[in-house]
């Protein structure tokens, strides 16, 4: 029998060791798993390589993770945004890393590592600094970059519903990287708002199918990340 | 001209001359900024699809008060709404859609550009600047046509327009046409070709405010009133 359901965001990431590569979705505070962080923010474990579009922003989900020091290095694109002030001062004062990431190139990174592809070229950061450490080919006249697929012992994501066999359906723009991450990680915790038995989605709706995701918690009213900002909440 | 006198085109009218040139049908991914507003501009009768790299083709204008959805926003982190028969897709078929080519415009900011085509649009380079690209290197390098949108001079009044970029490029030899409050300027063959100035601006007060090779209207093109 298949039933990926566990009991509480904090059992689902309980297994998650120092020093651990995780991918955490969301693109701002769309699609962001705020819960699940928080539950990683209790748990403890630190030395983190993160996986994320962005950095997070005020003291709550991934900007908490960061300030509380859990992150030893971020892979994102765009660590700049509103109310993004926890990640700039850590990165200054050398306490986390930066692996700066095309956001094209880094959604495909992790395409790939999900699909088993160990590199790819691309146009992208062809003659920028970016390209700084990278293979280069010439193929039909153009310049490409060598980039390496991605994978992590983890990924994080958020859904709007999920049947217990792990098939997922996501609301709107908050899509965005998690189902490439589900792919990509060797386990793939999910917080959704709703659950629902095999059968109770159209499987020719389905985003994310089930074999991509390992553990479903239910949080059936997630905390938005703008709200708390604006409410001055800093976690825990 | 004292200094206090407005030359050129405001930042609407920018957006609004660039609407212009978007043909009905295009697919377009818009730029944060002055390029978000292209798309209250485009002229009526033309059917233009906007694509928003963080998963959505088929955007709409802002949504009215307290009707939108946190988890409905465009590659600005605001909120947006989807016009009918929009779809929403995952981060890595987004990047397809561009990377392969099947965007055909790209409208965007710059902090330079080189008479040659070069485009610096991401970062200043200074000690202290967080790096962040997001998209932008990724837009450049794969849809057909890019087109920038920028005031001509920096709020210090030095060029934006230049021979070679000093700032870090977003990527080499890619800008087809430029927007500015002064001109509507091509790269054409290793120079800035003006093809139309703005009402009250002359060729030599362009000039005066670009650093890289700068050519006037050709003859056989009319200026436009």
């Amino acid at each position: 029998m298949i039933d990926k359901r566990v009991t509480s965001a904090d059992d689902a990431v309980a297994d998650i060791v120092d020093g651990a590569t995780v991918m955490v979705g969301g693109f701002g505070e769309a699609g962001s798993p705020i819960e699940l962080i928080h539950a990683l923010i209790d748990q403890g474990s630190t030395g983190l390589t993160v996986v994320n579009n962005n950095t997070g922003s005020g003291e709550v989900g991934l900007a908490a993770l960061i300030k509380a020091g859990r992150v030893a290095k971020m892979i994102c694109s765009y660590p700049r945004t509103a109310n993004s002030t926890v990640f700039p001062e850590l990165y200054r004062s050398g306490k986390t890393a930066l692996d700066l990431v095309p956001q094209g190139t880094l959604a495909e990174r992790i395409r790939a590592g999900g699909a088993g592809i160990p590199a790819f070229y691309t146009a992208t950061s062809v003659g920028t600094p970016l390209e700084e450490g990278k293979e280069r080919r010439t193929i039909e006249g153009r310049d490409y970059v060598l980039e390496y697929g991605l994978t992590a012992d983890f990924a994080l994501i958020k859904c709007v519903r999920a049947d217990y066999h792990g098939n997922l359906v996501f609301n709107k723009t908050a899509r965005n990287f998690a189902p490439v991450m589900a792919t990509a990680a060797r386990t793939t915790i999910v917080q959704t708002v709703e659950v629902v038995s095999p059968g109770g989605l159209d499987p020719e709706c389905v985003v994310t199918p089930g074999i991509f995701v390992d553990r479903i918690v239910t949080v059936s009213d997630p905390a938005l990340e703008s709200e708390l900002v604006a409410q001055g909440v800093s976690y825990p | 001209m004292t200094d206090t006198e407005v030359v050129g085109l405001t930042r609407s009218e920018m957006a609004a001359r660039a609407a212009l040139d978007i043909p009905d049908g295009a697919y377009v991914n818009l730029g944060i900024g002055i390029p978000e507003m292209v798309a209250g501009y485009v002229p009526e009768g033309r059917e233009v699809i906007y694509h928003t790299e963080n998963g959505l083709l088929g955007m709409g204008p802002s949504p009215e008060e307290g009707t939108g959805d946190p988890e409905l926003i465009n590659a600005g982190k605001r909120q947006v709404t989807a016009i009918d028969g929009a779809s929403f897709f995952h981060h890595a078929d987004s990047f397809v859609m561009i990377r392969g080519g099947h965007i055909d415009l790209c409208v965007l900011g710059a902090l330079q550009v080189a008479q040659n085509g070069d485009l610096a649009n991401w970062s200043t380079g200074g000690p202290d600047a967080i790096p962040a690209v997001g998209g932008a290197m990724d837009l450049v390098a794969g849809v057909k046509t890019i087109h920038v949108i920028t005031q001509h001079t920096t709020r210090a009044g030095e060029p934006k327009l230049v021979g070679a970029c000093t700032y870090p490029l977003t990527s080499p030899g890619v800008v087809d046409r430029i927007y500015t409050d002064l001109a509507v300027i091509d790269v054409v063959d290793d120079a800035f070709q003006v093809v139309e100035l703005s009402p009250g601006v002359n060729f030599d007060y362009v000039k005066e405010h670009t650093a890289g090779e700068l050519l006037p209207i050709p003859p056989d093109v009319l200026e436009v009133e």
